[in-house]
């Protein structure tokens, strides 16, 4: 689909694709973090996100630096190491009209903000979360994170003798509605998800195997390049068909394609592959996983969703205005209600 | 006095001078007995009566089972402080009734339950013990109820010796327990049986009285300090409270929860214009409320010490990255869990430079429940418009106690937004606009929210050093540039912060300067210090950064002596740091036990520092 756009102006917004983009990379050459920053700026122009209602919100380290590097019209808040998702979570309190994308890595989600992560989760706050996963620490030279594969090697850190945290595995456990993974080097599948992810309304997880060509990129590395060409497969052949769209004929046999409607209207459809994976199936969404994590296969696609829940927004039962542009009548009750209630205290 | 029931003079007369409406009442229970109904409806009775009065809860870290005190102070010269003695003990813990008893004064009162192995062996002290068990059984309750009603005993039985009118106990009640009747009788019940057993079987020895005082309260209410902070958040928009439960905080949140949902619903739907979130954590609390800041709601939280060290790196990004947020920290004693049931003023450096690097922020420090108000709505204001974090600092103290306090005044002023530029503004500059460009030379910029519909709104947020246009910049010239805009910006609050309260006498020579809780004993002890022949002004500083009256007040004394509830003197260091031509005359008085000071101790204190001092001049 981003093929026919390209060739067109402007999107429905009224803006270019160059609207889209951020300030040059300053990540080291052929990162897989910069292949995913370009997918995140021709999703924004093919869903014609109004940049002015786009935010981005990030942690600490590599990945967490790449918003400055797309959607530069956007506002952006780079937070802490391990904190962005509380962040998030009062700024989505304050203005539940916002668009979010949210950039961490392994370190800042899987590391030290496991417990903020999960906690998000539960709450559900409307955001596409993507997590460019390398399994290692870049901006400090080579460490292992929390993901990296039990018995890896690594010049720095030689080995790696903890089990990983499977952070697709951590989401579903957590009670969140989509979860998905993917693979930088596979650019196509990339951009479907995201596309799912910002038609979803509650936290999408985006695990996105983002490999570090400084510090992990070997063939041992289940984060590299060469294994992740190598070794991927593709749970389903992923679409979004986006609301205004008609979804054509089934041109399968029955039973070997899944539609699923999102909140915005538009669809996302699943060819079954071998793997003949049910995402709507928890269990099956487990297991796959699991079954992932002891065959060292890299699957991707989305591994599980579920529309039925509620987000914060609901949550909360706030009012339609945002929070933040509520005006100061409805914020400070009046005087003679202050007389009552001290009134009640004499 | 028009009680039938009353204690009548022929009867119970005492010997000797009457104390009225001056002394102390210390109630000695278990926690988890429910004694705190009991105390509340005494305390009040006597706030309805007209009389100055105040309340402390000494109460463990626990849940149920462990000492428990109450103190009621009554002065009819409004001198309710908290006093290191009492004259009334009311004993009703086998626990500690070997040390409740050895303290005592001489001339003191004793009510026990009769059931404690109480000697009545001092011929100074005056004995009435009281029948709990008999009493309870005599009333006729279901069993299942009695032990809700037990500690009414000794409220009937002191309201008939001290004469506490039933009538206001009966009031009281009915408030406590928001007017519904069977409670309230229920209650009564147990009082008015206690009473008149009292009546037909106690002497009237001792000489306290509690005498109704025509037209005193005037106009007086009675709040928790964490209630009336609430209120004052309520009042100054909080739009989002993000909290985690913590002693002596917690009830402060609740009391948001519980104000919130009548005062700011959305009367056309009925829906919430606020937000509350029970975060995870401190770390969470801080960083939600970061998040809504920047994004343009009022936001809050509310803590005390332990959650305040979590809180230290999100306060250090707000500070350099400009984000409004309000931070309530309801003090109690550290280090470490320390005494986490007793008052402290010991966060106080720790909070004005809270986070790594060149930190410093803005302070407010409420001394009573008015001004937990009054700050609960003005810290929002400053917050916006300086754009960084506002700590308010109130104690365990003030904050978990019912307070006298002067009626709430609305706010004078519509709220300040601060400089947050709007689509139409934006259009007008041309989109030329610059996040940290300081247009006015306060140090104070602008700011856009996210949601503005312009396409120069955008704007990148860091923690990372940054030049005036939000971009990463490691230059020094840009990083040295914002850190003097940022001390521009603390040096223009100093206008704005609540300028200090000052107490002046006539022929005043010796200057006492404190802040917060302290203010009661302070008044008093400058008070019991002109019987000395010393005359104190005081001057009580209610936010930092200094403000410039501060300087004045200083200047004009040659020996001024800091007063505060910390071990090492911390408002004392941080005067010395900003006036340090004043550094000679400025002594530190203080002291941490976990009790709020005394005026017999500051009062002592004083005397005897400047008496060395004028021995060292001689």
């Amino acid at each position: 689909m981003s093929d026919v756009t390209e060739t067109l102006k402007t999107n429905a917004v009224g803006l270019e694709k160059n609207d889209y983009k951020g300030l040059p990379s300053t990540l080291c050459k052929g990162c897989g973090h910069d292949s995913v920053s370009a997918r995140i700026m021709n999703v924004a122009y093919d869903l014609s996100l109004p940049p002015q209602r786009t935010v981005k919100f990030s942690g600490i380290g590599c990945s967490s630096k790449s918003p400055a590097y797309f959607l530069g019209r956007s506002h952006a808040f780079n937070s802490l190491h391990g904190r962005m998702p509380s962040v998030a979570t009062g700024a989505m309190a304050a203005n539940h009209n916002l668009i979010t994308i949210a950039v961490s890595g392994d370190g800042d989600t899987a590391s030290i903000g496991l417990g903020q992560f999960k906690h998000l989760l539960r709450r559900n706050v409307p955001m596409v979360y993507v997590i460019e996963n390398n399994g290692v620490y870049g901006l400090t030279k080579g460490q292992f994170s929390a993901t990296a594969d039990e018995g890896q090697t690594l010049k720095y850190a030689g080995i790696n003798d903890l089990p990983p945290i499977d952070i697709c595995l951590e989401a579903i456990i957590g009670s969140c509605g989509f979860v998905a993974r993917s693979f930088a080097g596979d650019p196509r599948q990339v951009e479907t998800l995201l596309k799912a992810a910002f038609s979803y309304k509650g936290t999408a997880i985006l695990d996105i195997i983002s490999p570090c060509v400084t510090f992990n990129n070997h063939e041992s590395s289940t984060k590299s390049y060469p294994f992740g060409k190598e070794h991927e497969i593709q749970l389903h052949e992923l679409a979004h068909v986006p609301a205004y769209q008609e979804i054509t004929i089934d041109e399968y046999a029955e039973g070997e394609r899944k539609q699923v409607k999102l909140h915005d209207g538009s669809w996302i459809t699943l060819k079954k592959l071998e793997k003949g994976h049910d995402p709507t199936d928890f269990t099956q969404a487990v297991k796959v996983l699991r079954d992932a994590q002891v065959n060292k296969e890299l699957i991707t696609g989305l591994i599980y969703i579920n529309n039925n829940l509620r987000d914060l927004h609901g949550l909360l039962g706030t009012v339609e205005t945002p929070l933040a542009f509520q005006a100061p009548e409805a914020l400070r009750p009046s005087p003679e209600s202050l007389q009552a209630l001290m009134a009640e205290m004499r | 006095m028009t009680e039938t029931s009353q204690a009548s003079e022929p009867q119970n007369t005492a010997q000797g001078a009457r104390q009225i409406n001056d002394f102390c009442i210390n109630v000695a229970t278990t926690n988890g007995t429910g004694s705190q109904t009991s105390n509340i409806a005494l305390f009040r009775a006597m706030f309805r009566m007209g009389i100055p009065v105040s309340g402390k809860n000494l109460f463990p870290s626990n849940i149920q089972g462990l000492p428990t005190w109450y103190r009621i102070r009554l002065n009819h010269t409004g001198h309710v402080g908290y006093r290191d003695t009492w004259e009334i003990l009311v004993t009703l813990n086998a626990k500690t009734l070997a040390e409740d008893l050895a303290a005592v004064p001489s001339g003191g009162v004793v009510f026990y339950d009769n059931a404690l192995p109480v000697k009545e062996d001092r011929e100074d002290v005056v004995y009435y013990a009281m029948p709990i068990k008999d009493l309870v059984k005599q009333s006729g309750v279901a069993p299942n109820l009695r032990e809700y009603i037990t500690n009414m005993v000794y409220v009937g039985m002191m309201a008939e010796l001290l004469g506490i009118e039933r009538s206001a106990i009966r009031s009281a009640l009915d408030t406590h327990f928001s007017g519904k009747q069977k409670a309230v009788d229920l209650n009564m019940q147990m009082v008015d049986l206690a009473a008149d057993y009292a009546r037909n079987n106690c002497v009237k020895r001792d000489p306290y009285w509690v005498n109704r005082i025509e037209g005193g309260n005037n106009d007086m209410i009675l709040i928790e300090g964490n209630a009336a902070a609430a209120l004052g958040s309520v009042y100054g928009g909080v739009s989002v409270l993000a909290w985690y439960p913590i002693t002596p905080a917690t009830s402060l949140a609740d009391g948001i929860n519980e104000y919130l949902p009548k005062l700011r619903k959305d009367p056309k739907t009925g829906k919430a214009t606020y937000a509350v979130i029970q975060a995870e954590d401190e770390l969470s609390a801080i960083g939600m409320t970061l998040g809504a800041g920047w994004a343009g709601a009022r936001a809050m939280t509310s803590t005390s010490g332990p959650g305040i060290s979590l809180m230290a790196e999100f306060t250090s990004y707000a500070y350099q990255a400009e984000i409004p947020a309000v931070i309530w920290d309801v003090q109690r004693v550290g280090p470490s869990t320390g005494l986490p049931t007793r008052t402290s003023q010991g966060d106080l450096a720790f909070t004005y430079r809270l986070g790594h690097g060149d930190t410093r922020h803005i302070i407010l420090l409420p001394h009573d429940p008015s001004e937990c108000f009054e700050f609960g709505y003005k810290s929002f204001d400053l917050a916006e418009f300086f754009q960084t974090p506002v700590f308010v600092l109130s104690d365990l103290d003030l904050g978990m106690n019912v307070w006298m306090s002067k009626s709430f005044t609305y706010p004078e002023t519509p709220m300040n937004r601060g400089k947050v530029l709007s689509a139409e503004q934006l259009q007008e500059l041309g989109g030329k606009w610059g996040r940290y460009v300081d247009v006015d030379g306060d140090g104070v910029t602008y700011r856009t929210l996210p949601g503005t519909e312009h396409p120069t709104a955008g704007y990148f947020t860091r923690g990372t050093g940054h030049n005036e246009k939000a971009g990463y910049s490691e230059r020094s010239e840009d990083w040295e540039a914002n850190m003097i805009r940022l001390r521009r910006k603390f040096d223009t609050a100093r206008q704005h912060v609540p300028k200090p309260e000052i107490v002046r006498q006539q022929g005043g020579d010796i200057a006492v300067v404190s802040f917060g809780t302290n203010h009661q004993s302070i008044l008093e002890a400058v008070d019991l210090l002109k019987q000395d022949g010393l005359r104190f002004d005081y001057l009580r500083i209610r936010a930092l950064p200094t403000s410039p009256e501060i300087g004045e007040f200083l200047d004009a004394y040659e020996r001024i002596y800091v007063i505060e509830n910390n071990f090492n003197g911390q408002m004392h260091g941080i005067l010395l740091q900003e006036y340090p031509t004043y550094a000679t005359r400025l002594i530190s008085i203080s002291r941490q036990n976990g009790m709020p000071l005394s005026a017999s101790w500051i009062q002592e204190q004083l005397k005897t520092t400047h008496q060395r001092f004028l021995q060292a001049l001689a």
